[in-house]
């Protein structure tokens, strides 16, 4: 008995010994008086760390009492750390969310609200700031948003001795084109979108349709513009075949496929501009993407959040909005090429278009008008899915688009609503 | 008698310490943790987790989801059992032969035990692809009109079976042939004298003889069986149309792409659940054929 005691003892000391150097929390104001803010990021891994780096050294210089420690992680694996970093208490006292986690993070509580009275946000573009706020609330200041185009391989188009896509374009004028691409060569492939839930919401946007009703409260999924949307995605593989199916991609990825010159359009986001524009053998423009009755298209945006727990939400506020709203991190931003900046004044957008190719990056500023968002709903991500796993079958061709859509709406609105 | 040797039972147990610690963090605390955690709402970042009650596990076993899960895993046991048993069983007695270059034979084969999962997976994914692979080209070779291995729901999970199978053959089979070489060689010389031939010999000795390694092959296969992930995460990532979504595959997309914590426990507990039932029965059914000597 005795011994077991001992044995308990020995137990609870290791653990107390454990316990205590947690204690030891680092004081937030070192001895200059300098704050020191940890700042944990996504969107400058691969290629534009140096940029992050000057936008917080210009920052540093006019703050000197303000120092940021910046932390970048890959995207695979920035979500998972950072809940477990929120779970942990160890949060970064600001932090990058895109639209998509956004509301999330801010359901749960895990992001302050952020007073805006004392910041300068005058030159940040109305829709991106109003995407991050929640009841008129900021919870977020934005940083850089960017949205889908059509971009297209100008050398299949002479080849074809077809004209190039306008801002006009329906997708029946894509279709014509697509066609007389396809007919180039058997490993040739007109147009390349995506079939999944993120082409889905936008899509049925272009023939008027949406995956839910206008406050949320119920799917629409099986409505007759969603059904006919979803009829001619799919027929873009399984009838025309001018979109190449998941066996004729050959484990390729889309990009892949446009650069490799086996693709004459990809809809895809103008984040790929760098790496069309170093990789690409061919010349390459774009224009805004075709509608079916109308125009649409996606409108991501990531933004600088500020932990709830963080003591030093003044200082990050500052950093924040320093690098959301100033003209000089936007010019930096813009000079980099690394996405749209938010804080558009003339002197951004003429640095940002001056970056060539594309030529034509006005279609940039003309799809703004078009911008859609998918339901704001805390488990988007898992309907995401559900909805995929439905739509997968219709492409599959074991379900019509409507037995498809029908199922989905059922099970869905199951789940998630009812 | 000194103090040291009076008390031995104590420093023994002082010494164990560090170990006992090390299990009771890293491995009773979190199973014990997930537990609780199953009848909780946590998402992670939300901060304290709620209690639900059973909530978790009503909503697994009335999600179809959660069937068509189990009956995949079915499938997968269905189709890899009785071949990895069999074919290892086979291998392990060319092994025991005296064949010539039979020692680089078993190191060929052991080979793939020492690939990492991921890699080997990655490997296998492009040489299944059905438009471009090396296997559906060499198919064409021959005549033969290959499928889309990892894209038609017929042959998703038969690939999955064969990879598995291409792994783990060099390990089972080297078992087993232990299991043989441990069998006394003057059974076999009764035998031969009393007029035995190879087929019965194969039925009256070794079957029996090499038994108790069969069952913990077995028990190892179903457990492995139950776990299944890495192969289906990077060839198939449970599609297509989820005909390989498996058990584990749920508890890690619920637990780290959707951030569902308590259901993913849920899963989790679940699946211990099932593993101990199975393995239970297992020792119950080894009295009918496992023989010790």
């Amino acid at each position: 008995m005795k011994k077991l005691f001992v044995l308990l003892i020995a137990v609870l000391a290791t653990f107390t010994l454990v316990a205590c150097q947690e204690e030891t929390t680092v004081d937030v104001t070192t001895t200059e008086g300098i704050v020191e803010v940890e700042f944990l990021n996504y969107s400058s891994n691969g290629g534009q760390e140096d940029t992050l780096d000057a936008m917080v050294d210009a920052f540093e210089t006019e703050n000197p009492n303000i120092q940021i420690n910046v932390e970048t992680l890959g995207y695979d694996d920035y979500f998972t750390q950072l809940a477990i970093r929120v779970a942990g208490n160890q949060a970064p006292d600001v932090f990058e969310l895109n639209i998509e986690n956004f509301r999330a993070y801010a359901d749960k509580g895990a992001i302050a609200e952020i007073d805006t009275s004392d910041l300068d946000l005058t030159n940040v573009h109305e829709t991106t700031l109003s995407a991050f706020q929640i009841d008129g609330d900021q919870y977020g200041l934005p940083t850089k948003f960017s949205n889908v185009v059509l971009i297209y391989n100008k050398d299949l188009f002479d080849d074809a001795s077809i004209a190039y896509p306008t801002d006009t374009w329906t997708w029946d004028d894509e279709l014509v084109a697509a066609q007389a691409i396809s007919a180039l060569g058997s490993d040739i492939f007109g147009v390349f979108r995506p079939i999944q839930t993120w082409e889905f919401y936008k899509t049925v946007a272009q023939n008027g349709g949406a995956m839910m009703n206008a406050d949320q409260t119920a799917f629409t999924l099986n409505s007759d513009e969603n059904v006919e949307a979803l009829e001619m995605m799919i027929a873009r593989v399984n009838d025309t075949n001018v979109t190449p199916t998941t066996e004729q991609m050959g484990g390729m990825g889309d990009w892949d496929l446009f650069l490799a010159g086996r693709l004459g359009m990809i809809v895809t986001g103008i984040w790929a501009f760098n790496h069309f524009a170093e990789n690409a053998t061919f010349e390459w423009d774009i224009c805004v993407e075709p509608g079916i009755t109308q125009k649409a298209t996606h409108f991501f945006s990531d933004a600088l959040v500020i932990s709830e727990s963080s003591e030093v939400q003044e200082a990050a506020a500052k950093f924040a909005a320093f690098i959301s709203g100033s003209e000089e991190a936007a010019l930096l931003r813009a000079n980099a090429n690394w996405d749209l900046p938010v804080a558009l004044t003339d002197d951004v957008r003429d640095a940002y278009t001056a970056i060539t190719p594309p030529e034509n990056k006005e279609a940039v500023f003309s799809s703004l008008d078009y911008l859609v968002m998918p339901p704001s709903l805390e488990r988007f991500g898992e309907v995401a899915d559900d909805l995929q796993s439905f739509v997968d079958q219709a492409i599959a061709g074991t379900l019509t688009a409507q037995e498809a859509l029908d199922q989905a709406q059922a099970y869905i609105q199951d789940k998630y609503i009812d | 008698m000194n103090k040291l040797q009076k008390n031995i039972g104590f420093y023994i147990i002082l010494f164990l310490v560090p170990c006992i610690l090390g299990y009771v963090v890293f491995s009773l605390l979190p199973m014990f943790s997930a537990l609780y955690l199953s009848f909780t709402d946590w998402d992670i970042i939300g901060g304290t987790p709620d209690l639900i009650g059973i909530k978790n596990y009503v909503d697994i076993f009335t999600d179809k989801e959660f069937s068509r899960v189990l009956l995949n895993t079915f499938k997968f046991i269905g189709l890899y059992i009785p071949s990895i048993m069999f074919m290892s069983f086979l291998v392990a007695n060319l092994f025991n032969s005296k064949v010539k270059g039979v020692g680089g034979f078993r190191v060929l084969l052991f080979i793939p035990v020492l690939t990492s999962w991921v890699a080997g997976s990655i490997i296998w994914r492009s040489a299944l692809n059905g438009q471009y692979g090396i296997v559906n080209n060499l198919l064409s070779l021959i005549g033969i009109d290959g499928p889309g291995w990892l894209t038609d729901t017929s042959w998703s999970m038969v690939s999955i079976v064969m990879v598995s199978l291409w792994k783990d053959i060099g390990f089972f089979s080297l078992i087993i042939f232990g299991g043989l070489r441990g069998i006394d060689k003057t059974y076999y010389e009764a035998a031969q004298i009393d007029g035995a031939n190879r087929f019965q010999m194969m039925r009256k000795i070794t079957l029996p003889l090499v038994s108790p390694t069969l069952f913990f092959v077995l028990i190892t296969t179903i457990i492995n069986s139950f776990q299944l992930f890495p192969q289906v995460m990077v060839m198939t990532g449970g599609g297509p149309l989820g005909s390989t979504q498996v058990l584990v595959e749920r508890i890690y997309i619920y637990g780290f792409r959707y951030f569902r914590m308590g259901y993913a426990s849920a899963y989790a507990v679940i699946l211990l659940a099932i593993i101990v039932f199975v393995t239970l029965m297992q020792m119950l059914l080894q009295k009918k054929w496992v023989f010790y000597e």
